[in-house]
């Protein structure tokens, strides 16, 4: 039985009953946009496997529970959320908590840091910065036949802003920990808009926790627009567990000159989907699309990748790797766009995955639109075990086959690793890898709340 | 009490697909011996190596290997490694993202975990690296880098000796060590492994060539032919076959289809 309708219902109650509800107070420019992404999510539905995009990923698991709380903070949990700290932690980074999508500190104005870069609520910037959230907000995002977008448009009440002015450049990288936490369980979205205006550079890393054990899903879309010879870097860590459901769309939009690097660890989680899209809407861009994802249960984690060469003399790459174990499955799907103009357009492409049971599964789906001729584009993937010959050459060292696969496990995660732009935080993802890997890693590790 | 064999192979046989590769093979070192083994291409001089160090590709049918006493056939090749077998691979494996360091620790501390000892403290096995590096002439940047990650024939070779130097082994088999090395570097591997020899690390060397047998010299010549020993002799006997071939051999070869072993006894 089609467990949509139902849910459908639900969030349409929600949409009703709205401005009473959990979008009391919403700023005018996030709400002219919602009756119509509402009617669009009406209309595209909650994705299932016919949709191309979602060919090997079903979402029941997640979208089919029934939740307790919908898109709305739970504000007496933020003195516990203060206390958590992240395992990437003692990393020279400004920091800042988020709980179930919502900023603790949610209504008080846009912080600004040395060097000029301003963060805060997205209900902040819509006061503080009108015309400039006017200007980039929902812009980036597309529907694309994919109702999750537009839900998010829709429902969504708050989320992160991220603000370099013009040549502005922070050094240190900004540390998002997005918590999920409550005694109750969430379906939380959040909408996040980050602007990286010409000649300004940013670096953020997000890290995905759910620190506690109840049943979660999160809908995120964030847009990033990065303008000429500016540089942008995004690095999530997705920590969480096998009961929640973590969604991601990411829209990151580039002028000329410019530079952007998405990459995705996925350590744990029950669902995961990332969906990484970078528009390459200026000469001479370049932009870097990696992920890593390490699965067993029954996990699925999967990645969706769209690069869009619009304009000529682009560079793009695509890495992705898992590893999958159990009855883990994992999903590949990369689109790589060269429009008529977009001459002398350079894109790679590479997925390879590694499979250590008889029952874990991984798909792969390459996709090739190219309308221009003077183009270099390649892509390749590739799914098998271990190789055995590297396990013998290990072994012949007198190295145990235990730790020997370990070895060529973490050496094709490395692969991906070694392309985090942040030395001390290639390190300490590198450890944590190696910790899912030995199957020491929790999600209580290192947490001051110890809620168990 | 000790045997006095290091390691002693009897009637070896082995296949690979059920095709016979070895057909009964026997050969016996002692310590601190260096035996060389010569034989034309597919004669299954590799697939010695391979059996000797528990790689599955090919099947031990019969025959038995005894190493210090111990059935060597009955080990994992971890274990066989640890006991003090090395092999320097014809075809050294590239491993993108193990690094070196990491790769030599492990490997290292596994052996010394074996031998019922401490792991080594950074600051020694940093000493050891560098001395060793020394001893080849290594070049530092390929010690910092993946193993044999885009490393040139050559310089494969001479990581395989430098793993050699580390881990100090009781038996090394070379298999074609000397192949896509240039002179210069023949010499210093050649050297390198005298260095590292103690006086009774026994050394199977396996080569097409007399050139390395210049260097380290051996105290016995082997032909490997069909899969089996078909002449034994000294350091002449690899002359002889640079000089002449193997036609001969063959011919006699195919005249008795006896087995040769050693006439040392
Ligand atoms: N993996 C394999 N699968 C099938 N046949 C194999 C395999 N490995 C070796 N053989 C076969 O076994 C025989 C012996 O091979 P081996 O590699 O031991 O020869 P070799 O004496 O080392 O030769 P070379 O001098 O060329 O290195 C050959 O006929 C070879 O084709
Ligand atoms: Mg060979």
């Amino acid at each position: 039985m089609d467990y949509r309708p139902e849910v459908i219902n639900r969030l349409t109650e929600l949409w009703e009953t709205r401005d009473e509800g959990l979008l009391k107070g919403s700023p005018d420019i996030y709400n002219r946009y919602r009756a119509e992404a509402f009617s669009e999510f009406l209309r595209l539905g909650i994705p299932d496997r016919k949709n191309e995009a979602y060919k090997y990923t079903n979402l029941e698991k997640s979208f089919g529970y029934k939740y307790e709380k919908y898109f709305s903070p739970v504000p007496g949990d933020f003195r516990e959320a203060e206390k958590f700290h992240c395992e990437v932690q003692d990393l020279d980074v400004w920091n800042m908590v988020l709980l179930n999508g919502f900023l603790p500190k949610g209504d008080e104005g846009l912080a600004m840091l040395p060097g000029g870069l301003w963060v805060g609520s997205m209900k902040a910037a819509a006061r503080q910065f009108p015309s400039l959230v006017e200007k980039h907000y929902n812009k980036y995002a597309q529907n694309e036949n994919d109702g999750l977008v537009p839900l998010n448009t829709a429902l969504a009440s708050d989320g992160l802003f991220l603000y370099a002015p013009k040549n502005t450049v922070y050094t240190k990288p900004i540390q998002i920990v997005n918590l999920l936490h409550s005694t109750q369980d969430i379906f939380a979205q959040d909408r996040n808009l980050l602007v990286v205006e010409d000649g300004a550079q940013m670096s953020l890393l997000v890290c995905d926790h759910a620190i506690s054990p109840q049943h979660y899903l999160t809908n995120t879309v964030t847009e990033v627009y990065v303008g000429r010879n500016a540089r942008f870097e995004i690095i999530r860590v997705q920590n969480q567990h096998n009961d929640s459901g973590k969604i991601t769309h990411t829209f990151i939009h580039q002028e000329r000159d410019s530079f952007a690097s998405s990459n995705n660890i996925t350590l744990h989680g029950g669902l995961v989907r990332n969906a990484t899209w970078h528009r390459l809407n200026g000469e001479n861009a370049e932009t870097h699309s990696y992920g890593l994802f390490l699965a067993d249960k029954h996990q699925h984690i999967a990645n969706f990748v769209k690069v869009d060469h619009a304009a000529p003399n682009c560079n793009s790459t695509q890495l992705f790797k898992g590893v999958l174990d159990d009855n883990a499955s994992g999903a590949f799907n990369g689109r790589i766009m060269v429009h008529k103009d977009a001459q002398k357009t350079n894109a790679f492409q590479s997925s390879n995955s590694i499979i250590m049971s008889d029952t874990a599964r991984m798909d792969t789906k390459p996709q090739l639109e190219i309308y221009a001729d003077d183009v270099k584009c390649s892509h390749g993937a590739t799914v098998g075990q271990l190789d055995e010959n590297a396990l013998f050459y290990l072994r012949s060292r007198g190295i145990d086959a235990k730790e020997a696969k370990l070895m060529l496990m973490f050496g094709f995660a490395h692969d991906v690793i070694k392309n985090i732009p942040i030395e001390a935080l290639r390190e300490r993802i590198d450890n944590l890898v190696l910790q899912r890997l030995r199957g020491e890693l929790s999600r209580c590790a290192s947490c001051a709340i110890q809620c168990n | 009490m000790q045997t006095e064999f290091l390691i002693q192979i009897k009637d070896l046989k082995a296949s690979i697909d059920n095709k016979e590769i070895l057909k009964g093979l026997s050969l016996e070192v002692k310590p601190g011996e260096i035996h060389a083994i010569m034989g034309p291409n597919g004669s299954g001089k590799s697939t010695l190596a391979n059996v000797l160090t528990g790689r599955e590709i090919a099947t031990v049918t019969a025959g038995t290997v005894t190493f210090e006493g111990k059935n060597l056939l009955e080990m994992s090749p971890e274990e066989r490694a640890r006991e003090g077998i090395f092999l320097s691979f014809q075809y050294p494996i590239e491993i993108p993202g193990v690094s070196m360091v990491n790769f030599m620790k492990t490997a290292i501390n596994e052996q010394r975990k074996h031998r019922g000892l401490e792991p080594l403290s950074a600051s020694e096995f940093l000493r050891q690296m560098r001395e060793k590096k020394e001893l080849v002439e290594i070049d530092s940047a390929l010690t910092n880098r993946s193993v044999n990650e885009g490393f040139s024939g050559g310089e494969k070779k001479k990581n395989e000796i430098f793993q050699m130097a580390m881990l100090e082994p009781r038996l090394a088999l070379l298999d074609e060590t000397d192949s896509g090395l240039d002179i210069d570097a023949l010499r210093i591997v050649a050297n390198g492994v005298n260095k590292i020899r103690r006086p009774d690390t026994s050394v199977i060397v396996i080569t097409h060539y007399q050139r390395l047998l210049d260097y380290i010299v051996p105290d016995f010549v082997h032909v490997l032919y069909d899969g089996r020993i078909v002449k034994s002799g000294g350091p002449e006997l690899a002359l002889k076959l640079e000089e002449r071939g193997y036609d001969w051999i063959r011919k006699e070869a195919e005249v008795s289809e006896e087995t040769w072993t050693t006439d040392r006894k």
